[in-house]
C-alpha cells in the first residue's frame, strides 16, 4: 500500500503506523497461530475440528480467571491449556471413540461453549469488570533496537517466542517423527495404520487433545495479551478463521504462519490506519484478506488437498 | 441409504437398511428426536440448579413468556425465519453439501432489504415494494452462494471453507453497507432508515403474527413436496448418499451442486427479508441474530424432513423467545438457550450412537456430507 505509506508524511507518523502494524499483526495474529496450527494437527490425523471457535472461548474464559486471581500470566495460559483440552475431550469421546459426525459435534461445542462462557461471565465477571495489566515482555537483545520494527517485533510475551517455535515444531514433528508419520497416516489412510499396529484412535485422540490445548492457548492469549479482559463472544468467529486458515495451509505450518500474519494484520491494520491519521472503513479492511484468498482460489481454482480420511470416523474392517 | 422416493412419515426414510428393530418404528423415531431434547433439558436443569437457579422457576417463565397471555405470537413469529433458513438446509444438506455461510447470506440480504427498502415504499403500492424486496433478497443470498457452488461443482474445492470465507465477507460488507451508504444520519447507532410500520410485512387477521410466517409454511411445503415426490429431490438425494454413484447415474453433478446451493441461499434470503420486513423494519451495524447454527441441529433432529422439522423449529422458538424473560428472571445472559441448544446436539449424537451402533454416524446424516474428503468425490465430474 505505497500510497498510503505516502499520505503518512512525517517520520514519526510512519514509524509508529509501521510498528503498530507488526504489533498489532502479532497480537491479532499469534491467537490465530495457535488455534490454526492446532487445527493443522488435527486435520492432518483426519479429524476437522468445528468446535475450534467455542474451544478458543473456553480457554479465553479460563485463562483470564486464572491469570486474573492466580496473578501470573503464565498461569493464565496453562489454565487455557487445560481447558481447551477438557473441552476437546469431548470430541475425543464422541467422535474419535464413538465415530459420531465431527461436524454436528463441533457445532455443539461452540454453542455450547459460547453459552457457558457467557453465563459464567453474566455470574461472576459482568458486575466487577476485572481488567488485567500489560503482560510482561521479554526484550531480545540488539534485535529489539532495530529501527522501526525491532521495538515491536523483539519485545513481546515469552508465549510469543513459544508460538513462533511452535511452528518450526510441528513442522519438524510431520517431516521426520514417528509421531508426525502416524498422525499423517491416521489422516491419510487410517487402515494401513492400524495394519501397522499402531491405534488410530489414541493417534487421532492425542491429536484432538493438542488441538484444543493449542486453541485454549490461543483463547487464553486472545483474553490474556490482546484484550486483557474476557468478554462473551470475544473471539468473533476467530475460530472459525483459523479453520480456514489451516485449510488453506494444507497441512504445512509454515504456511499457516503466513497465514495467521497476513489475517492478523488485517485484524489490526484499521488502528495502524489510525495512527496514520487515514480514515477506512475497517469492515472493509477486515473483508480484505478474504477477499484476496477468494480471488486466489478462484483463479488458480484447484482442488482442496486435505487427508483423505478427514472427518470420516475410522471403523475397523469396514469396506 | 433412503433409497426411495416415496413420502414417508418423519425420519422412517433414513433408518439403515435391514437393521432389526425391537422397537416399533414409530416409538423409535420419537425416542431419537424428543429423547435429546429432554435430555438436554434435563441437563440445563441441572446446570441451572449448579448455578444456584430454580429449574421449575425457570421452564416455567418459559412457558410463560413464550406460550401464554399471546406470547406464542411472537413464537410463531419466531418461526418465519427459522422455517425458511431450515427448508434452505435441507436442500442443500440432502445433497451431501455444507453450506455454513448462513450468516453472511442472510445479513447481506437483511441489510440491502431494510437499507433499499425505505427508498422504495414511496414508489410502489405496499404489495409491489414487499414482493420485490423478497426477490431482492431471495436474488443476493443466492448469489453470494454462487463463488463456493461452482468452486465446489468444478474443483471439489470444500466448501466449508469458502462458504465460511464468503460469510465473513458477507458479514463485513453488509456491516460497511450500514455505516456507508445506508447510514441514517439521524439516528444515534449507525443503522439504516426505519421502514414505516405500514410498509411492513401485514398481520394476518385478528393477529400481531405477519404474514411471514405464510411464506415459510410455503416454502417447507415446497421443501417437502421437491424432496419426497419429484425426481429433482431423488436426484440430491442420490448425490448426498454417494456422489459416484451420482456420475454412474449419468447425473449431472455439477449442476446439481450448483443448483441446490443457490436454493438454499434464496430460501435463506427470504428468512432475512420474513425477519426485518415483518419485526425490525431497520437493521444495526454488528446486528447479527445468528440463526445459522442455531436451526443446523434442528434440521438434523428432524433427519432432513421438512415436515418434521415444524415441530422442532416451533419448540425453538419458544425456548428463545420464552428464554429472554426467563434468563432476565434468574439474573442470566440469554445466552443460556445456546448451551441447550448444544445439549441437544450433544445428546442427539448419543443417542444415534445407541440406536444404530452397527451405522457409526451415518444414521442421520448422508455418508458424503463431508464430501470432499470421501474418496468417492476425486473421481466425478
Amino acid at each position: 500500500m505505497p500510497e498510503l505509506v505516502l499520505a503518512a508524511t512525517s517520520d514519526v507518523v510512519t514509524q509508529a503506523f509501521f510498528s503498530a502494524i507488526v504489533s498489532g499483526a502479532l497480537l491479532a495474529g499469534v491467537p490465530l497461530l495457535f488455534a490454526a496450527l492446532g487445527e493443522t494437527i488435527s486435520e492432518r490425523a483426519g479429524v476437522l475440528n468445528i468446535g475450534l471457535e467455542g474451544i478458543m472461548l473456553a480457554g479465553a474464559y479460563a485463562g483470564f480467571v486464572a491469570a486474573y486471581y492466580g496473578g501470573f500470566a503464565w498461569l493464565g495460559f496453562a489454565a487455557g491449556i487445560a481447558a481447551g483440552a477438557a473441552v476437546s475431550l469431548l470430541m475425543v469421546v464422541l467422535c474419535v471413540r464413538m465415530g459420531l459426525d465431527q461436524i454436528v459435534v463441533g457445532i455443539a461445542i461452540t454453542l455450547a461453549a459460547e453459552g457457558i462462557t457467557s453465563l459464567l461471565h453474566g455470574a461472576y465477571l459482568a458486575e466487577s469488570q476485572p481488567i488485567l495489566g500489560a503482560t510482561a515482555v521479554v526484550r531480545i537483545p540488539l534485535f529489539s533496537r532495530i529501527p522501526v520494527v525491532g521495538n515491536s517485533l523483539f519485545s513481546q510475551p515469552l508465549v510469543v517466542y513459544l508460538g513462533l517455535s511452535l511452528v518450526i515444531a510441528v513442522h519438524w514433528m510431520f517431516r521426520a517423527t514417528n509421531v508426525g508419520l502416524n498422525l499423517r497416516a491416521a489422516g491419510d489412510k487410517p487402515g494401513a495404520l492400524d495394519a501397522a499396529g499402531v491405534s488410530v484412535t489414541a493417534t487421532r485422540a492425542w491429536a484432538v487433545v493438542a488441538t484444543g490445548a493449542l486453541g485454549g492457548l490461543g483463547g487464553a492469549y486472545l483474553a490474556i495479551v490482546s484484550a486483557g479482559l474476557f468478554q462473551p463472544f470475544m473471539t468473533q468467529g476467530r475460530g472459525f478463521i483459523a479453520i480456514v486458515i489451516a485449510m488453506l495451509g494444507r497441512g504445512r505450518p509454515f504456511w499457516v504462519l503466513a497465514g495467521a500474519l497476513l489475517f492478523g494484520v488485517s485484524l489490526s491494520i484499521s488502528d495502524a490506519l489510525q495512527i496514520a491519521k487515514i480514515n477506512i472503513s475497517t469492515d472493509a479492511v477486515f473483508m480484505l484478506p478474504f477477499l484476496v484468498v477468494m480471488v486466489v482460489l478462484i483463479v488458480f481454482g484447484r482442488r482442496a488437498f486435505l487427508p483423505a480420511a478427514l472427518a470420516l470416523p475410522y471403523v475397523r474392517g469396514a469396506r | 441409504m433412503t433409497e426411495t422416493a416415496l413420502p414417508q412419515p418423519a425420519g422412517l426414510g433414513e433408518e439403515p437398511f435391514g437393521q432389526p428393530r425391537r422397537l416399533s418404528a414409530v416409538a423409535e423415531v420419537l425416542a431419537r428426536s424428543l429423547g435429546p431434547v429432554l435430555l438436554a433439558l434435563v441437563a440445563g436443569g441441572l446446570l441451572l440448579l449448579a448455578l444456584g437457579r430454580s429449574p421449575l422457576t425457570f421452564y416455567g417463565n418459559v412457558v410463560q413468556g413464550g406460550i401464554l397471555n399471546d406470547f406464542w405470537q411472537d413464537s410463531v413469529m419466531r418461526m418465519a425465519p427459522l422455517l425458511l433458513i431450515a427448508a434452505g438446509l435441507i436442500v442443500v444438506f440432502k445433497a451431501g453439501i455444507w453450506n455454513l455461510g448462513i450468516d453472511g447470506q442472510f445479513l447481506l440480504a437483511a441489510v440491502l432489504v431494510t437499507g433499499l427498502g425505505p427508498g422504495l415504499e414511496n414508489h410502489a403500492p405496499n404489495t409491489v415494494t414487499l414482493l420485490l424486496l423478497f426477490l431482492l433478497a431471495a436474488a443476493v443470498a443466492g448469489v453470494w452462494t454462487i463463488v463456493p457452488a461452482l468452486l465446489k461443482a468444478r474443483y471439489q474445492l470444500n466448501e466449508i471453507i469458502t462458504t465460511l470465507m464468503m460469510s465473513f465477507i458477507g458479514i463485513n460488507f453488509a456491516n460497511y453497507l450500514v455505516k456507508g451508504p445506508f447510514y441514517d444520519e439521524s439516528g444515534h447507532v449507525p443503522q439504516t432508515r426505519v421502514l414505516p410500520f405500514d410498509a411492513m410485512l401485514p398481520p394476518l387477521p385478528g393477529t400481531r403474527i405477519h404474514i411471514g410466517i405464510l411464506v415459510a409454511a410455503a416454502a417447507i411445503l415446497v421443501v417437502w413436496y421437491l424432496m419426497t415426490w419429484t425426481s429433482f429431490g431423488l436426484r440430491l438425494q442420490i448425490l448426498g448418499a454417494s456422489v459416484r454413484s451420482a456420475a454412474h447415474l449419468g447425473l449431472n453433478v455439477r449442476r446439481l451442486v450448483v443448483v441446490s446451493f443457490v436454493v438454499s441461499g434464496m430460501l435463506i434470503g427470504l428468512s432475512a427479508a420474513a425477519e426485518f420486513l415483518g419485526i425490525w423494519g431497520y437493521i444495526r451495524a454488528d446486528q447479527n441474530p445468528g440463526f445459522g447454527l442455531q436451526v443446523v441441529p434442528l434440521v438434523f433432529l428432524a433427519r432432513l424432513n421438512a415436515l418434521a422439522v415444524v415441530p422442532f423449529v416451533a419448540f425453538f422458538a419458544v425456548l428463545s423467545i420464552g428464554g429472554e424473560p426467563a434468563t432476565r428472571g434468574a439474573g442470566l445472559p440469554n445466552d443460556f438457550v445456546l448451551v441447550l441448544v448444544g445439549l441437544v446436539l450433544v445428546f442427539m449424537a448419543v443417542t444415534e450412537y445407541l440406536g444404530t451402533r452397527r451405522a457409526l454416524g451415518r444414521s442421520y446424516l448422508s455418508s458424503s456430507l463431508a464430501p470432499t474428503a470421501s474418496p468417492g468425490s476425486r473421481t466425478d465430474a
